[in-house]
């Protein structure tokens, strides 16, 4: 524990800079799997890409986002697409290359620097990918702390700043340049063009000043994942690696408040498609007594955890699969019957927790009928 | 009748069986050249049978020699790598996130192409014919033998990766040809890996397969062969001389589904429990079930066809110790060296077999030598080697009701008494020939892995032309069509997308037809 400390030193040093050094970057992808909530697809091809483009461009600069000019232009990158197809199809490259400058064309300026759209699964990743070919830093930050289904489901939404123009390229760098009043209406227009576009794309949007970065993200998610990557591995080694994942992220000025929900194996697992989306549920049962059970709905990321009539956890708030074992985080498409888990909710940033957010990705705004309850507020699993 | 082989790295066992009956056992040492050895051993069956050679209607062989060639680096090819896909995927190239070490053991040769497939089977880009071509002259000339050509979406159209093919055969006509479509499941990398894995092993694949033949020919057996892939499921001698990796797993399966044909159990758990570890496996249906996961073999990710197996570093030969009343067992084994290390064979070193034959109830080697070891301990020792079992089953099981467990190999001896979520526990005298047993039954099978739209097809619709296309798949290889069942059926909704795309994953299987 203590070398895991001293590694840390740089993070006071200078707010928010960051290098990837060693097994930074496997270290990383996990913790955003982790923060991912079950969606953003294979966080191993996300690593793998980052580190061919690291070998290639090399490594970007990660800034803090008080190292930003207050008029800087920032935009973020990301890709979009169904899992399945983005382990195929990939990215080309010149894909993102475009993404961005069509995007600085359409608004008349150069970019200053990028940020992540999200700290989830293959989209914490693409934006290392895109800074290192296009020189340009990475600002350790995102657009919500977690991984979301929609792309107005950010802070950078919640707090007023337009989603749009938003630029969608594909691997022909055929583009599409979308301009709406709302994010939402953005989200709609995105994801007809990506489905065009094969069911994957490389996409761009949300420019926004060093400014709006300060008060419309969730600053320093990047340090937070590549920290809690790391206390996995140190918490294989102590012996309780769940334990681990709970105690960082308690002690994060990002989160503050985590807990172990359950600890058990999936006895049932359904996963249909409707409007577009992964939509299921599992159930687990306690190793030693089967009727003690929970379960957990998902729409791509998991939703809300309940026993019986209980709620156990519920978005925003995180909900994370990992393997009972080592703590790996388990992608809602890995999940299968018999695997053996423990189930770990995460309090959102508080930026996620506020009217204009809740506005957007509260419970109802996912079909469920409940209100949204901070995990701090919910009682405590029977299981723990 | 038929004949049952497993060539293993230590020995080849054959059996011969009549019908549900085994008729005859035996276990040979495994030979350098393979040959020497199932000709040992498939005529020692014959013999003590007394059958004539010509009651033989099919010989089924399964081995573990192409995984550990693989993970050895032991008579690798050189490998040209070509990807279809360009502009897609160009992010990574082939050869990613590969060991050093068997990257250059297989010579890290590609090129990417332009050409593809959409999720949906629409073309990406037209496939460029001209830079296929010049690939394959380029690796023509720089010696290479063997080609593994991949496609972006080829599960869901092949068709650039056979057109590839033939223009490759044009260029370079003795080159042997790998294609991704034959082997793997979406995720490009990993079925790009397999396809280059396999085609490594194409000059391996010749001689060993060609070692089986000539062993047959020796022994005057006129019947057709097939060898037994990962699934439990036959292929033709001449598909896996092309195919060979589609065998990696052949032996966890044939074990668990010949201990399962033994006992008659269709679904139960196998313990097959050996001097280093204890595999536990799930058989659903009379097949195991399989991995989800990706598969790493030899540190390359692979996703093909794998069953789910359980490893606990329990075995015969495990290592007893006792630390402040507490008693350890494993994962450190005397292995291979049981016969001369463990107590009841005159060594030195406490291990679980003595524990077994201490608590009374092995009989094996000298009892005399662990009379002195203290009875609590014995008795600790004991419930451990329980645990340790109980803990591995309940892993592998699905839901909380009791399973059958299946026992089989050296080490079941081990095991004595009922176990916590175990409805019966099961051994056979046949038990330590499973895995030719297992390649005796195997069946032949049929997949279909493909992206349907459910809006457009409907569902019932969608699975229907699946699981026909499965059964076609199945009757073509030699199953015959009024056996064929479906041993599995998957639906992964394709996430984040309008349209109801959902990737359906039938497999079939049926006996072979007479």
């Amino acid at each position: 524990m203590a070398q895991y400390e001293t590694r840390h030193t740089d993070r006071t040093l200078s707010a928010g800079a960051m290098t990837f050094s060693g097994d930074d970057l496997e270290d990383f992808a996990r913790g955003a799997a982790f923060l991912g909530a079950g969606g953003g697809g294979d966080p191993y091809i996300g690593r793998l890409r980052a580190e061919a483009a690291i070998a290639e461009f090399g490594q970007p600069k990660i800034i803090g986002v008080d190292a930003l000019a207050d008029d800087a232009l920032v935009a973020m990158v990301a890709m979009l697409g169904a899992p399945t197809v983005l382990v195929e199809k990939g990215i080309a490259g010149e894909d993102i290359d475009l993404a961005a400058t069509r995007l600085a064309e359409r608004i008349g300026r150069p970019i200053d620097a990028l940020i992540p759209a999200e700290i989830g699964g293959v989209n914490s990743t693409l934006p290392i990918v895109a800074a290192a070919r296009l020189g340009l830093p990475l600002v350790n930050a995102d657009g919500m702390g977690r991984a979301f289904p929609g792309i107005h489901m950010t802070v950078m939404n919640f707090e007023g700043v337009s989603a749009t123009p938003f630029v969608v390229v594909d691997e022909h760098l055929n583009t599409c340049i979308i301009e709406t009043d709302d994010a939402q209406k953005a989200e709609e227009f995105v994801r007809s063009v990506a489905v065009q576009m094969g069911m994957s794309c490389v996409c761009s949007g949300y420019a926004m000043t060093g400014a709006e970065v300060k008060r419309a993200t969730v600053a320093n998610t990047m340090t937070a994942a590549l920290e809690l990557g790391r206390a996995i591995v140190d918490g294989r080694r102590t012996g309780d690696p769940a334990q681990a994942i709970v105690d960082y992220l308690r002690s994060s000025p990002i989160y503050g408040e985590a807990r172990s929900l359950f600890r058990g194996k999936i006895v049932d697992l359904q996963r249909e498609t409707t409007r577009g989306f992964s939509i299921g549920s599992c159930t687990l049962a306690a190793f030693d007594d089967d009727t003690v059970r929970m379960d957990i709905k998902f729409q791509n990321e998991h939703l809300i955890a309940t026993q019986g009539e209980t709620v156990r956890a519920v978005a925003p708030d995180l909900i994370s699969l990992v393997d009972a074992e080592n703590a790996e985080p388990v992608p809602v498409e890995a999940m299968r019957y018999g695997q053996r888990v423990d189930v770990i909710a995460v309090l959102a940033p508080r930026a996620l927790r506020t009217p204009a957010a809740l506005d957007a990705v509260s419970p109802r705004c996912f079909g469920l009928d409940h209100d949204y309850t901070p995990l701090d507020a919910l009682p405590a699993s029977t299981n723990f | 009748m038929r004949i049952g082989v497993d060539v293993g790295g230590t020995n080849t066992d054959a059996v011969l069986m009549d019908g549900e009956t085994v008729v005859a056992s035996t276990k040979k040492p495994t030979t350098p050249n393979v040959g020497d050895g199932i000709v040992d051993a498939i005529s020692t069956v014959i013999d003590s049978a007394r059958i004539a050679v010509d009651k033989i209607a099919i010989v089924s062989i399964g081995t573990t020699h192409f995984t550990n060639a693989f993970v050895q680096r032991r008579g690798l090819d050189a490998v040209g790598a070509i990807r279809i896909g360009l502009p897609a995927a160009k992010a990574l190239p082939p050869y990613a996130g590969w060991p050093a070490a068997i990257r250059e053991a297989v010579g890290g040769q590609s090129v990417m192409v332009r050409g593809g497939h959409q999720c949906d089977g629409r073309e990406t880009a037209p496939l460029d014919e001209i830079a296929i071509a010049r690939a394959a002259t380029r690796f023509r000339k720089s010696g290479l033998t063997s080609i593994a050509i991949s496609a972006v979406f080829a599960p869901v159209n092949r068709s650039m990766e056979e057109r590839a093919a033939e223009i490759v055969r044009n260029e370079a006509p003795d080159a042997a040809v790998t294609l991704s479509s034959m082997i793997g499941r979406v995720g490009l990398l990993e079925r790009e890996n397999a396809g280059i894995m396999n085609a490594s092993l194409a000059s391996l694949a010749r001689a060993t397969i060609g070692g089986f033949r000539e062993a047959l020919e020796k022994l005057g057996v006129n019947a057709p062969f097939y060898i037994s892939q990962n699934d439990g499921t036959l292929m033709s001698a001449a598909f896996v001389e092309q195919y060979p990796v589609l065998t990696f797993a052949s032996g966890p399966t044939n074990s668990m589904r010949g201990a399962a044909y033994l006992l008659a159990l269709d679904d139960a758990l196998v313990a097959d429990i050996g001097g280093t570890t204890t595999d536990v496996g799930a058989l659903h249906k009379g097949f195991p079930r399989e991995s989800s996961t990706v598969v790493d073999i030899g540190g390359v990710r692979t996703n093909f066809r794998m069953p789910d197996v359980f490893a606990i570093g329990l075995g015969g030969g495990s290592l007893v110790t006792a630390d402040d009343g507490r008693v350890k067992i494993g994962p450190q084994s005397v292995g291979y060296r049981i016969t001369e290390d463990a107590l009841v064979f005159g060594g030195t070193t406490t291990t679980a077999t003595d524990i077994a034959v201490a608590a009374g109830y092995a009989d094996i080697g000298d009892a005399e030598r662990v009379k002195h070891l203290d009875d609590a301990f014995v008795a600790r020792a004991v419930d451990e080697i329980h645990r340790l079992i109980e803990d591995g089953v309940d892993r592998m099981k699905t839901d909380a009701a009791d399973r059958p467990l299946v026992l089989v190999g050296g080490g079941a001896i081990l095991v004595d008494r009922p176990l916590k979520g175990v409805s019966a526990v099961y051994t056979d005298e046949s038990a330590g020939v499973a895995n030719a047993i297992g390649a005796s039954i195997a069946q032949v099978g049929g997949e279909v892995d493909k992206v349907y739209s459910y809006e457009a097809v409907g569902r019932d619709k969608a699975i229907e032309q699946a699981v026909a296309e499965a059964s076609a798949n199945a009757a073509a290889a030699g199953a015959a069509a009024q056996t064929v069942k479906v041993t599995d059926l998957e639906e992964l909704p394709l996430a984040y997308m309008p349209g109801g795309a959902v990737r359906l994953r039938v497999k079939v299987a049926g006996d072979l037809a007479a």
